[in-house]
């Protein structure tokens, strides 16, 4: 597999230069010595000023500097001023390779960064007292900590564009936008969607999708990545609470809460707390205090949905080695990432048949609720209001899909991001570390762990091992404690595979066969894996799991801004470490799932009741809307 | 801006005589080390208007490691009043042509690409005629004049009109396909440029030149001009004067002999350096022209007493607030800025603070701005206003 190196598309300015490894420039030596505010120090060559200063604790402002991204340098702000050069240099774009002299405060250095400020808030429509980012736009911090305490180069007092409010997931209003291009390198070079660009010159020159199209015309995948990435207000999701707070005041609806499992691990944030915290038990707390009726955890449908799509795998297996069917697609393609749906259906459509059929753990939860809770509990379906918190913005596209009401309603009815439901909980006025802790509600209180790591990159694949492994060996996975490290990690392609030996009688034809599998994040790694596939590389592999955002959905676009690496690792963090301590850790021993497979999916997964509630199709879009 | 075709006066060196292949006939004979000592003589810097010793940008191009690399001759030419290239191009394409096959030889490259301004698109097949004319010569091909593995082509990309495409890095950009937007640098073009191989970029009048470098000789050269300014300059003269049009002159030579010599009478005002340049009044006409005090990518415009400086100022900066490319901050929202101050003081409404603190501004905008764009559009601000300050402030 040599096509795995990721791709960039942005144009080659924004591209990281390469930068020899030290131990390779010759002559030079592996460090240099430099001056860095008066202070001498050595530093490894190639290093940029930026990444100096930071490992120095100096602060350089930065607007168009994203760590997932690639270096644009065209804010202007991480300016610094190096002895001997007349202009001042970015320290982002900067690599030190010889002794330079530089200063990172000077007069000239504090005036420019003023004076830049200044002018994108010349520029700025709108105030912060009436903003969706207000205490969390970098602009806003930015103005502070210039101490800018007057328009200087005066103020915009008339918008210049309409708010494009036609996604169901991402509003752009432009209006705030102070053109950095985060969104545009993220659309581009973290998800190879590109619907962003930046068009016209000089004064004229804004953020577009193709044509000036609305967004909900183009192929943009909802994933919400430039929203998470974006410094202001410019772009931000499509906010269900207030309707969701009409839902909950109304006497006659019965509104349920699920929560995936990424959100708990990443709502602290929005309270001040560093990330990795989970928050499991406040979050049910505070969401009974609010007044929702019900709190449902989607690990529950994490489970079930492992139980239909590992069934659906063997069962593709055993067709295609059994009944040698060639119309049987493998590998398999996961299919609970609405993002990475909207991807394949546009860019792949002809591999449709790949996807696995299991709808997302949102939606089987959804049409379970108003089906068998409706009935066991004796609510009218129709007086129920399911709420899904998730950690994404592709799920209120998902929940709006028009073949997503296999329950007779609308199988969920509001997608609410993890950023929507910390804004809900402080209007509520409740403080969230503080509150004490509760479980979830009945009759789907437990779930397993398998469930929890699914937000996480790696989980789902993980999750579905140990229940596939068990189902066709009888013993649990080869692993240590269960953990299947190959799929952890952010790794942007990761692929192992694992022998099935010894199986049970039923699986007779799986003996001794390598189960080979590939865990992808990212829709730019999902290409890479899609292209293999056309290339037909991928022919001896299963089973491929792929999540639309970068480190699955704790790094999802409704999460808490801002993400990076380091902070999607920490939420990964207390998702493993969270699993760790739970009894139940595989889908199939969840009590739960064998209730409902016993009382009301009699058939069995796959079977013919939860092909009708637990099952879906897709669209081939292509690239080409009208 | 009218322009003319025909060249006013041609001079000692870009226009001396010639006799066609004789210089890459000596190149190869004398070697790469030798041509990158006689430029290195010569003193030649690049005439797109930044002024990089030719010889420096060619050596470390040829230090270079790679498996690929490329020579661009820069025909964008956009500076407004600036026509020089186009007549270079017309007249002696075989000068241009033959410095880049030099530049090839020199750093080790094989591709050439001339980079032609679109609204000059209808000198495309007529370039092309003389590659097939010089081919016929050996001059194209494998193997160029019998030595062997120097091998040479070129081909002809038409740009897309902006401005903004001339600034080498923007030019790359836009000939891989992408905005016309500057990059960061480092890394520099002649080690990361088209295609991320080491890339020679050069003016054509500084292509023009290298010819008559190898023939004649370094030393020769450097017997033109001034010290730090060695040898000729072309001139695109234009505005309020008798004989507007092309002119070889020696650095060195002032304003006032300028004036002189293209029939300028009653002159108020010449802005040297195109849009980006400086304006200058009387009191300042004898300035030499040369890099050691106003430096000029070749424009040269005229403004006789009957013209409106304010009139002129605000012409630049409608000019940089339609041609800046948009992508960084001081550009695209500074000249917006600056050309409001312009406006505020043609409506005699504004302070002269507020007008100061743009001037502020431009400087930040010198130093702080990505490419020389933004780091030039200031100067008929700053420069207008202070040379012009009473006409300006008159109503005040
Ligand atoms: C905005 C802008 C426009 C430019 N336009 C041109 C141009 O039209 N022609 C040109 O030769 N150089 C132009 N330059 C200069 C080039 O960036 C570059 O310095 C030059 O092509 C190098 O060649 P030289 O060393 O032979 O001068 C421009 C620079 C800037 C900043
Ligand atoms: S985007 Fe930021 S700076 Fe702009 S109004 Fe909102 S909070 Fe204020
Ligand atoms: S939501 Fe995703 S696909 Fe859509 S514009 Fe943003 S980054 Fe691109
Ligand atoms: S929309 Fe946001 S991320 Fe995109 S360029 Fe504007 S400010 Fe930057
Ligand atoms: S200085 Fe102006 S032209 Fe140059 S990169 Fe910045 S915006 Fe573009």
């Amino acid at each position: 597999m040599n096509t795995m190196e990721k791709t960039l598309r942005s144009p080659v300015s924004q591209r990281p230069h390469e930068i020899k490894k030290t131990d390779q420039l010759t002559g030079i030596g592996a460090e240099v010595s430099i001056e860095l505010n008066g202070i001498k120090m050595k530093v490894p060559i190639g290093k940029t000023i930026l990444e100096i200063c930071r490992d120095n604790n100096i602060h350089i402002p930065t607007l168009c500097y994203h760590e997932d991204l690639c270096i644009a340098g065209n804010c202007r702000l991480c300016l610094v001023e190096i002895e001997g050069m007349r202009t001042l240099q970015t320290s982002c774009s900067f690599p030190v390779t010889s002794p330079i002299k530089i200063k990172t405060f000077s007069d000239k250095v504090r005036k420019a960064r003023k004076h830049i400020v200044g002018l994108m808030l010349s520029e700025h429509y709108g105030e912060c007292y009436s903003c969706v980012r207000n205490n969390n736009c970098e602009l806003q911090s930015l103005a502070r900590e210039y101490g800018i305490d007057n328009y200087e180069f005066g103020h915009i007092c008339s918008p210049r564009y309409n708010v494009d409010k036609s996604s169901q997931a991402v509003i752009r209003d432009m209006d705030k936008c102070i053109l950095c291009r985060r969104c545009v390198r993220t659309c581009i070079d973290l998800q190879e969607v590109g619907v962003l660009e930046a068009v016209n010159r000089g004064y004229d020159t804004k953020i577009s999708t193709f044509m000036d199209k609305p967004l909900a015309d183009v192929v943009c995948i909802n994933c919400g990545q430039c929203i998470n990435r974006c410094p202001t207000a410019a772009l931000h999701a499509n906010d269900p609470s207030d309707e969701i707070w009409k839902a909950i005041e109304d006497p006659e609806k019965h509104v349920i809460l699920q929560t995936a499992p990424s959100p708990r691990a990443s709502l602290g944030e929005e309270f001040g707390l560093p990330p990795g915290h989970s928050m499991t038990g406040q979050l049910n707390t505070a969401a009974r205090r609010m007044g929702f009726d019900r709190v449902f955890d989607t690990n529950f449908s994490a489970d079930l949905t492992i139980m239909e799509e590992g069934t659906e795998l063997l069962n593709r297996l055993r067709k295609a080695l059994v009944e040698k069917d060639t119309s049987v697609r493998l590998p398999q393609f996961t299919s609970c990432s609405p993002g990475w749906i909207k991807f394949i259906e546009h860019f792949y459509p002809e591999y449709l048949d790949y996807l696995s059929t299991a709808k997302s753990p949102q939606q089987m939860f959804g049409s379970v609720i108003k089906t068998f809770y409706a009935d066991e509990s004796g609510i009218d379906p129709a007086n129920i209001v399911n709420v899904a918190l998730m950690p994404c913005a592709a799920k209120k596209f998902e929940c709006n899909r028009p073949e997503m009401n296999s329950s007779g309603f609308k199988d969920i009815d509001y997608g609410l991001t993890t950023r929507e439901m910390a804004k809900m909980i402080r209007e509520a006025g409740l403080v969230l570390p503080d509150l004490p802790k509760s479980g979830f509600d009945d009759p789907f209180g437990e779930a397993s762990g398998a469930g929890l790591i699914f937000g996480s990159t790696g989980g789902v694949m993980e999750a579905a091992l140990r229940t596939v492994y068990e189902l066709v060996t009888g013993r649990v996975v080869p692993f240590k404690n269960l953990n299947i490290e190959v799929c952890r990690g952010m790794k942007g392609i990761k692929e192992a595979s694992v022998k099935l030996e010894n199986c049970r009688p039923e699986f007779s034809f799986l003996e001794g066969i390598d189960l080979k599998f590939i865990v992808a994040h990212g829709t730019a790694n999902a290409k890479v894996v899609m292209d293999m596939l056309k290339n037909g590389e991928l022919k001896d592999y299963h089973f491929v799991e792929i999540m639309a955002c970068p480190g699955g959905c704790i790094g999802g676009g409704g999460q808490p801004i801002p993400t990076s690496e380091s902070i999607r690792k920490l939420r990964a963090k207390a998702i493993y470490e969270e699993e760790a301590g739970l009894p139940v850790r595989k889908s199939h021993e969840n009590p739960h799932i064998k209730y409902i497979y016993e009382k009301f999916l009699k058939d069995g997964p796959c079977g013919k009741l939860s092909h009708k509630l637990l099952h879906t199709h897709y669209v081939k879009r292509g690239k080409f809307i009208n | 801006m009218m322009t003319f075709e025909k060249i006013k006066r041609t001079g000692p060196v870009l226009f001396s005589e010639y006799e066609n292949g004789s210089a890459l006939k000596k190149a190869i004979s004398i070697g790469r080390n030798e041509i990158l000592a006689e430029l290195k003589e010569s003193g030649l810097k690049g005439r797109g208007g930044a002024g990089f010793p030719t010889s420096t940008k060619w050596m470390l191009t040829a230090a270079a490691k790679a498996d690929r690399k490329f020579v661009i001759c820069n025909a964008d030419e956009g500076e407004p009043g600036t026509f020089k290239d186009r007549v270079l191009l017309t007249e002696y394409p075989e000068l241009v042509l033959e410095g880049m096959i030099i530049a090839g030889y020199v750093i080790g490259a094989k591709e050439g690409i001339i980079y032609l301004r679109s609204e000059y698109s209808y000198m495309l097949e007529f370039l092309e005629s003389k590659i097939e004319y010089m081919r016929k010569y050996g001059f194209f091909g494998k193997n160029i004049l019998g030595e062997q593995g120097f091998d040479f082509e070129i081909k002809i990309r038409l740009g897309s009109g902006a401005y903004e495409c001339g600034e080498e890095t923007a030019l790359i950009e836009s000939l891989e396909g992408y905005r016309g937007e500057p990059r960061n640098r480092p890394p520099f073009p002649v080690n990361t440029g088209y295609l991320g191989y080491p890339t020679v970029v050069n003016n054509v009048e500084t292509l023009a030149s290298v010819p008559h470098i190898i023939t004649k000789g370094g030393e020769w050269y450097k017997k033109f001009g001034t010290d730090k300014s060695t040898g000729s300059k072309l001139f695109s003269v234009s505005g309020d004067c008798k004989y507007p049009g092309v002119y070889e002159l020696q650095w060195g030579i002032t304003l006032r002999e300028l004036l002189k010599i293209v029939g300028a009478e009653n002159t108020k005002a010449v802005q040297v350096g195109g849009a980006s340049g400086v304006c200058l009044n009387e009191s300042q006409f004898d300035k030499k022209i040369s890099y050691e005090e106003t430096a000029t990518g070749g424009s040269i415009m005229i403004f006789d007493k009957s013209r409106s400086m304010l009139e002129v100022l605000k012409n630049f900066m409608e000019f940089f607030v339609e041609e800046s490319c948009g992508q960084c901050t001081p550009c695209r929202i500074g000249n917006v800025k600056l050309l409001e101050g312009v406006n505020m003081i043609e409506k005699n409404d504004y302070t002269l603070e507020y007008i100061d603190k743009l001037k502020e501004l431009g400087e930040t905008m010198k130093i702080a701005s990505k490419c020389g764009l933004g780091q030039t559009s200031p100067n008929p601000f700053i420069s207008i206003l202070d040379n012009f300050k009473d006409e300006i402030f008159s109503k005040n």
